[in-house]
């Protein structure tokens, strides 16, 4: 066999074996991505939709400019193979001005297309802003334990572990801290992007849901041992069936007082759902005042990491 | 008293669970069988002077990837048993608060296992092979006949390996790593939430290896800068040169940050002050802040040599000079300089404000555009050229596919609205993946199968090379792209358990098969080594020059004399040797005196003394601290008082090694003709060959016995 007949036959059995490898791939991918029902692209909010509308536009056009330019470089690769006697050998060729300046106002042209996109819709979506349909939002505050969430309703006065309950097309104004954790960051995928939650500070992340359904979210920053199970449900509802919830919740008589409080930070893994009827007006304000300035008063031997429940 | 000498440790830090008990047999009986071996050779002494204690920028570079590879083995049997913990992590029960079936690891041991793999495998093998590249390999491309400071480079090594030690030190002390994440975030970081030793050993292990990186950086910018060959000016470096110039700047830019940042990050562990708490006026978000700041650069510190190593592999391989010389060299400028202005990008997250967040994702915008000129000038170069497809040539290609989808998913990441619902996910972990292994781990490989011949004069076997070459690619695919997809379905990373109706356990499976093929792809590699050395003879590098390669490094004999030339070449263009070696111009021999850097032993003294003060502050043995750091300073002194750390080896003695290295030559060529005939091995006859000298091996033995 001549060099030539074997680069060939070599290429063949590489794009073979590419072609079987992707094929397969691509339909076990397919297969088992039917279904999805968590994550980015599955979307159940207008900020949600947007953000992956901005993944899928920014993925589309570095696409546009990518593929020809590495199937270029493949290209030339395959059409410049010592093998190939009818291509041309230039050792000496000389890469003029043209090609320099092209070579870099190509790709900085591509990026400024980019920034144009990326200024205006960082700023759109800046997750302070609450989302405008016309209806004012509730605020639901967020505060990181380890390793559960727990949701206080400051207009409804109750609150809920591992479990937020919101009403459909109502903007939701959550605003997120923690108490005695590291860094921990809220994500409800179908609704939404991540802010982390963080002692002393309290960040403001402004979502809404459009359709009725359970939505898982988490912890996506990792924050000790039971980082992983760390997970609570956003169930959307009815504006009709939220007030129903909430008046339930309010009747069924489990005050989160200070008992119930202390509790809830020691440090546990996979808590179960609860709701608490009541909780004192000043917890949140508490909880965030704690990290600030004085420390005396502060009881620190309950930080203790070792002997946490189960 | 007894706390006094002991610290913390008591009989409790001792090996009981099976992880550790099963690390410490093996680090033992690898030492013990180690041991056996060299004292069985009688080869201490030689260890010991011929490399232990050598200042040759070669045997240290030779170094670095042996113990770089043994920790790449060690950092891959974590990432194996991530992968297969995921496999298996899946609860069956649905909904929260039901029994989480947890895989085989526990919470605890998954966590530190996937901060030892990012420590390990950044730290301990990527920096490892890049430093190793550069020794090697920069001072023989600009024509100098050492480093600056051949004491800085001994013991720059030295403190690596301290590192190393430190790393892997909890399997028989302690018992536990940092169950942190590799850059072991603030205040999951600190006292309250990691009371153990873990953070400790962690904290220690980067602060020595981290020195050393420092000194090793200075030291590579001084020689570079200084030592290079006369009319080697600036702009006829080669490529390889600029990016670790580049990379070395880099380093030096941001590696005293760490250094600062850790120490900071020890004095709040240690004694209690309040730099990164949450509490007492304690900033946290400073702590994520200058992590990045080292944490982002550092990655591009790793890259831009594997950039430099590409671009001589496609001129060399393209028989061309690289198309375009002053826009790569402007290209990779531009990538280090960007690089330092983008490490809010990692926590778009943390909620600063839009401005802030557009800002930065501007930077990150930008950075692509000096990458995307690299691509450019290799596809010019290879447009007109003669392209040889050698396994270093498989490197570059597999290189840029992969690292092209690296970039494609970066620059959605510098959306800030975008990463709000990519970051922490496993789409962000595929996408650095897709760098760091694509650019930098498949460009040390390109370089070790580039430079291979260089490092020991025969070449390195091509055809098992092949077959490992398509085992990574086979191997990333699979573990890869499943691991985007998993991002796009909301899976975050470091789970050690999940619910099996996210869906994500078909992808998790697939992860795993792609990470056992990738383990055949290294085992491959080790194969295509062993094969090689069986084959020398035949892949013997007659020349010096086996790719007809274009850099000074390949007008020297494969490998080259400890001084590396006996006269240090003139440079007139970039390619000079090149342009001597088609016009037959290559200089003949002439012998000068040479001044040769003495031996020393006061590297692996500090190292060893640096690794001490570590235990001892891991452990509160302070005792031990304080006399560590007298012995370093002593062992400083010392060598500075030590005037005759240089020897002159004349003209004569050059003259008369050089003709014994002729000898040798010619005995090699004969070998290497007589064995022209032979195949080059395969997968199927090395184990032939392998299972011969097996049987061989006990045949003699019975023979012995009757």
């Amino acid at each position: 066999m001549s060099t030539q007949h074997k680069h060939k036959h070599a290429v063949a059995k590489a794009i073979l074996f590419l072609g079987v490898v992707f094929g397969g791939l691509g339909a076990y991918i397919v297969h088992f991505t039917k279904d999805i029902r968590v994550g980015p692209l599955t979307t159940k909010g207008p900020i949600a939709a947007e953000q992956a509308n901005l993944i899928y536009l920014s993925l589309g056009i570095v696409l546009a400019v990518l593929v020809p330019t590495i199937l270029l470089l493949y290209f030339f690769a395959w059409k410049y193979r010592e093998s190939n006697n009818k291509a041309v050998y230039k050792p000496g060729a000389h890469h003029g001005k043209a090609f320099v300046m092209t070579m870099w106002i190509f790709p900085t042209l591509v990026m400024l297309v980019l920034a144009f996109i990326l200024v205006p819709v960082t700023r759109r979506l800046d997750p302070r802003k609450p989302v405008n349909n016309g209806t004012a939002p509730i605020t639901i505050q967020v505060v990181a334990l380890r390793w559960k969430w727990l949701f206080l309703y400051p207009e409804q006065q109750i609150a809920t572990v591992n479990s937020v309950t919101i009403p459909k097309d109502q903007p939701v104004t959550f605003e997120l801290t923690a108490d005695e954790t590291p860094m921990s960051s809220f994500w409800i995928p179908n609704l939404g992007g991540m802010l982390y939650a963080m002692t002393g500070h309290v960040n403001r992340l402004n979502l809404m849901a459009t359709a009725i359904g359970d939505y898982s979210g988490s912890s996506a920053e990792i924050n000790g041992a039971g980082f992983a199970g760390m997970r609570f449900t956003a169930n959307v509802t009815s504006k009709q069936d939220f007030g129903k919830w909430v008046n339930q919740v309010q009747y069924k008589t489990n005050p989160l007082d200070d008992t119930a409080y202390a509790n809830l930070r020691k440090p546990s893994e996979a808590a179960p759902v609860t709701t608490y009827s009541t909780y004192a007006p000043d917890l949140y304000n508490t909880i965030i005042m704690k990290y600030m300035g004085d420390m005396s008063g502060m009881d620190m031997s309950s930080m203790n990491h070792e002997g946490h429940t189960k | 008293m007894r706390h006094f000498w002991l610290g913390k440790l008591d009989s409790h830090a001792l090996p009981h669970a099976w992880f550790t008990i099963g690390g410490t047999a093996v680090f033992l009986l690898a030492a013990l069988i180690t041991v056996i071996i060299i004292t069985r050779m009688k080869r201490w002494k030689w260890l010991w002077n011929e490399w232990l204690t050598s200042v040759d920028p070669k045997k240290i570079g030779i170094m670095y990837f042996i113990v770089g590879g043994v920790m790449l083995l060690r950092g891959g049997l974590d990432a194996l048993m991530m992968w297969l913990q995921q496999a298996l992590g899946a609860s069956n029960m649905p909904g929260i608060g039901g029994e989480a079936a947890h895989g085989y690891l526990s919470s605890e041991h998954f966590q530190q296992i996937f901060t030892a793999h990012g420590n390990i495998m950044v730290f301990f093998v990527a920096m490892a092979f890049i430093f190793g590249l550069i020794n090697y390999i920069v001072p023989l491309q600009i024509g100098a006949r050492d480093l600056a400071s051949p004491f800085m480079n001994t013991l720059g090594f030295w403190l690596y390996v301290g590192g190393v030690l430190m790393v892997n030190m909890f399997f028989m002390f302690g018992g536990e790593y940092a169950a942190t994440g590799w850059l072991a975030i603030a205040p999951l970081s600190g006292k309250v939430f990691s009371p153990g030793v873990g953070v400790d050993y962690w904290i220690w292990s980067l602060q020595i290896s981290g020195v050393g990186s420092t000194l090793g950086a200075l030291n590579f910018i001084l020689t570079i800068l200084k030592m290079r060959a006369p009319g080697m000016t600036l702009s006829k470096m080669p490529l390889f040169t600029w990016g670790s110039l580049f990379s070395m700047l880099m380093a030096v830019t941001v590696f005293p940050l760490l250094t600062a940042t850790l120490f900071l990050s020890f004095f709040d562990r240690y004694l209690g002050t309040h730099f990164f708490t949450m509490t007492a006026g304690g900033d946290p978000m400073m702590y994520t802040n200058l992590i990045w700041m080292w944490g982002h650069p550092e990655v591009y510190i790793l890259m831009l040599p594997a950039f430099g190593v590409f671009s001589e592999v496609v001129a060399t391989f393209s028989r061309k000079p690289i198309a375009s010389y002053k826009s790569n060299v402007i290209g990779m400028a531009g990538v280090s300089f960007m690089a330092l202005s983008v490490w809010l990008h990692h926590f778009f997250t943390m909620g600063a404000s839009t401005d802030v967040n557009a800002f930065f994702g501007l930077m990150t915008l930008i950075v692509a555009i000096p990458t995307a000129v690299l691509f450019f000038t290799w596809i010019a170069t290879m447009r007109g050229g003669m392209i040889r497809f050698e396994t270093p040539m498989l490197w570059f290609l597999g290189f840029v596919a992969i690292f092209a989808v690296g970039g494609l998913s970066g620059l959605i990441l510098a959306f800030p609205p975008a990463d709000f619902q990519l970051h922490n996910s496993l789409f962000l972990v595929a996408h650095f993946h897709f760098n760091v292994i694509g650019g930098v781990l498949f460009g040390i490989f390109c370089g070790i199968n580039y430079w291979f011949s260089k490092f020991t004069g025969f070449k390195l076997n091509q055809r098992i090379g092949r077959q490992a070459f398509w085992c990574w690619i086979l191997g990333f695919c699979l573990s890869f792209i499943p691991m985007l997809i998993l991002g796009l379905m909301g899976a975050t990373r470091r789970l050690d358990h999940y619910d099996a109706s996210t869906g994500w356990q078909p992808f998790f499976v697939l992860m795993l098969i792609g990470g056992i093929v990738i383990a055949i792809g290294t085992v491959l590699q080790l194969v295509q080594i062993f094969a090689s050395v069986i084959q020398r003879h035949r892949l013997y590098d007659a020349t010096g020059d086996p790719w007809d390669g274009r850099s000074l490094e390949w007008g020297t004999t494969s490998p080259p004399p400890s001084y590396n030339f006996t006269v240090i070449p003139t440079v007139t263009s970039f390619d000079t040797f090149w342009e001597a070696k088609k016009n037959h111009a290559l200089p003949g021999p002439a012998y000068e005196d040479i001044v040769i850097p003495k031996n020393t032993a006061a590297g692996i003294y500090i190292a060893l003394f640096a690794f001490l003060l570590g235990f001892g502050f891991v452990w509160e043995m302070n005792w031990l601290a304080v006399v560590s750091i007298i012995g370093i300073i002593v062992v400083l002194i010392t060598r500075g008082y030590n005037e005759h750390s240089e020897y002159i080896l004349t003209a004569a003695e050059v003259e008369k090694n050089e003709e014994k290295r002729a000898e040798l030559h010619k005995k090699r060529l004969e070998q290497h003709k007589a064995a022209l005939h032979e195949e080059e091995m395969g997968l199927v006859d090395f184990m032939r060959y392998m299972l011969k000298l097996g049987m061989n091996y006990i045949r003699q033995k019975r023979r012995k016995r009757t």
